[in-house]
């Protein structure tokens, strides 16, 4: 007669053994696909981003040109949320109820992505990889279906705080953020390297709301405190007026730049490219215009790519790099899934990427991950403006432990 | 006293951008008795209009003229087909009406131009700022042109017979066809006197926040607000109120409540005055016999 013990363990053997069996019963996973969902501004103000779910869905067209992952075709759908919470609340109940796909991949939007968190997580639907800064997608004790991927905001002001830290003993430090998370996450950033005590004696900061037509009134405010260093943490269209402000009234500070408003086109252009001589930001992507990378491998796979699979897009367009990036990640993060598309492995595969090399990542980023480090990329160059383009110098920095 | 003269004078610079839209919402009210809630879409999509002009190479001050003319035939057919047929509907129809049109513009404008951020000439540019850096030439430059646009209004109003009768047209709409104005024309004119002097808003505020579909969208707010101080019937009330507002508001931030609250106090000093003199500090008291 068998013992209870033994038919357990018997029936715990013949539910682990076939595990591409199991993946079979998986939400959103049939013996012909895997159902991954989306969310992008493909319309509104925000549009310009929508041009990184268009390159995420040339490089799943491609992924399954070459065969798919373990017999299965990716079906990635993506919905439009013009950069909406209330939108993409409803299609991201869409993507899980009707749709039933098997997760969530780079949904973008730090407002969009905050609205669905919960959901997610009740619901155990991976909400991975998110195009978003904002540092609490790495707070995987309250939220482990969440994860980001590039690095946050907070991440990035610790790494200015650093390099200020490592060149002037003294210095008055001012911050004009956007108050919002976004904004306040450079605050905390900061403050995490100067110390809380330092900061709060001597660290002057004025908040900016977006209804605010300009932040010309607390670039003034700062600049009468007599800081000597400026910390911008405004998105593109303020961070424009701000840099041609403090150029305007002479105020001679050592600009520190968030990199969300890096862009030529939409910043430093509009702001007038003489009035931003000096300011300093970080990065993590190699450029397209950087003649470092003119022939680069990690760049040519990245225009070959361009070239046969999305031949009407921008190559210039820091967007679609990062698009690329994160379709490597997804390949990446697939392979490792090794047939098992359940929702429990791929998160804990999406936990457990260890030094993945993305071609189009700054030489010496790597992706890691780990039950316990939900941020993948945690280095950055820092680069200054030259009047003409961003230079990169010294070397990787890495944001603190905290 | 370096900080505060730079405060009041920042102030007057945005106040200026607030008192020219504020001025655009006055026009309207004083021709129809109503709000255009799209006035700032209104005045964006103009701004776009002229900016293509530029891009196409014309002149600045030739796209500028051209611009308030086209906006001016916009403002008119647009009363005239939207708005003439709900006329006579609730106040609330009306609103529906601008709000439909508010998204429509908007999202056309968006549609056709994009959404990326464009550079918007200024015809006052200086290679130096002014004063030590106290105010641009383009500040000041576009102050004079506010004031000017308020001038001609006045005078407009005040002096020609057109001006009276569009007047009467918005007070009494009965009595004024009966001695022979022709109401419904008046209207539509007033749309488009509106509209141009959106479109002269539009293009004196985007070279400094810059030209996008939204530009408009933080600034008809504070341009109500101005309005609404000043007295919503009376343009120079309503000027004076965007600029009061324009100071308060940083005053506030800068010495009082700090920038998190500079909006709510300097609203709440607005319901203060409300509330003292319904009708704005300068707006004409309406008794109405019931």
């Amino acid at each position: 007669m068998l013992g209870r013990r033994q038919v357990l363990a018997g029936a715990a053997a013949a539910l682990a053994a076939p595990a591409v069996a199991r993946a079979e019963d998986a939400v959103g996973v049939t013996a012909t696909e895997i159902r991954i969902g989306n969310t992008m501004p493909y319309s509104g103000p925000n549009s310009a981003y929508g041009v990184i779910g268009r390159t995420e869905q040339a490089f799943v067209r491609m992924l399954n040109e070459g065969g798919g992952f373990a017999g299965r075709k990716i079906n990635f759908i993506t919905y439009d949320d013009a950069f909406s919470p209330p939108k993409t609340v409803e299609q991201v109940r869409r993507l899980v109820e009707q749709d039933r796909v098997a997760f969530l991949f780079n949904p973008l939007g730090t407002p969009t992505n905050n609205a669905i968190q919960r959901y997610c997580n009740q619901r155990k639907v991976p909400q991975l990889y998110v195009a978003t800064g904002a540092d609490k997608w790495g707070n995987w004790k309250e939220f482990p279906w969440t994860m980001g991927w590039q690095p946050s905001y907070r991440t990035e002001a610790q790494i200015y705080a650093k390099h200020l830290l490592a060149e002037r003993r003294d210095f008055r430090l001012a911050i004009v953020f956007q108050n919002d998370d976004f904004g306040k996450d450079y605050v905390a950033g900061l403050r995490d390297v100067i110390g809380a005590e330092r900061f709060d004696a001597t660290v002057k900061t004025a908040s900016f709301e977006i209804t605010d037509p300009t932040p010309d009134s607390q670039i003034l405010s700062l600049q009468g405190t007599g800081a000597d260093v400026l910390m911008i943490a405004l998105g593109p269209k303020a961070a424009a007026q701000a840099i041609r402000k403090t150029h305007d009234i002479g105020w001679q500070a050592q600009r520190y730049l968030t990199n969300v408003s890096l862009s030529v086109g939409a910043v430093m252009q509009p702001a007038g490219v003489e009035k931003g001589v000096g300011i300093i930001t970080s990065g993590y992507l190699k450029e397209q215009g950087d003649a470092a990378w003119r022939d680069d491998p990690g760049m040519n796979e990245y225009r070959a790519f361009m070239k046969q699979w999305m031949p009407d897009g921008d190559l210039h367009d820091s967007n679609t790099v990062y698009g690329y990036a994160l379709g490597r990640t997804l390949q990446q993060l697939l392979t490792q899934c090794d047939g098992n598309f359940s929702r429990e492995n791929v998160m804990r595969q999406a936990a457990s990427l260890r030094d993945v090399a993305i071609p189009v990542l700054l030489p010496g980023i790597t992706l890691d991950t780990g039950p316990q480090d939900y941020r993948p990329i945690q280095k950055m160059q820092l680069q200054r403006w030259d009047g003409r383009s961003w230079v990169r110098f010294g070397g990787l920095i890495e944001g603190a432990e905290v | 006293m370096d900080g505060l003269a730079h405060q009041i004078v920042a102030g007057i610079a945005t106040g200026g951008i607030y008192a020219s839209v504020a001025l655009a919402i006055v026009m309207i009210y004083q021709a129809t008795h109503h709000v255009n809630f799209a006035q700032g879409e209104m005045a964006t999509l103009s701004t776009f209009i002229a900016w293509s002009m530029v891009q196409a190479g014309m002149p600045y001050w030739v796209a500028f003229f051209a611009t308030i003319a086209v906006s001016f035939a916009i403002g008119v057919v647009v009363e005239r087909i939207l708005i003439r047929p709900v006329a006579n509907a609730p106040v609330l129809t009306m609103v529906g009406v601008f709000i439909g049109l508010l998204l429509i513009i908007g999202n056309a404008t968006g549609w056709i131009f994009g959404y990326t951020t464009k550079v918007f000439p200024s015809p006052f540019a200086s290679e130096k700022p002014l004063f030590g850096g106290l105010v641009s030439a383009h500040e000041l430059g576009s102050t004079a042109v506010t004031l000017t646009v308020l001038t001609l209004v006045w005078a407009f109003f005040r002096f020609t017979k057109l001006g009276l009768a569009m007047r009467a047209a918005a007070y009494n709409p009965r009595s004024a066809r009966l001695v022979g104005i022709r109401v419904g024309w008046m209207l539509a004119l007033g749309w488009g006197l509106a509209a141009a002097i959106g479109a002269v808003a539009g293009m004196m505020v985007a070279p400094v926040v810059f030209l996008d579909p939204t530009m408009m969208l933080g600034i008809l707010l504070y341009a109500f607000a101005g309005a609404l101080m000043g007295g919503i019937d009376n343009p120079a009330g309503a000027v004076l109120g965007g600029f009061t507002v324009g100071v308060l508001e940083n005053l506030a931030g800068a010495y009082v409540v700090g920038t998190e609250l500079k909006l709510t106090v300097a609203l709440a000093i607005i319901i203060g005055v409300l509330l003292v003199r319904p009708s704005g500090l300068f707006g004409r008291v309406v008794f109405s016999r019931v």
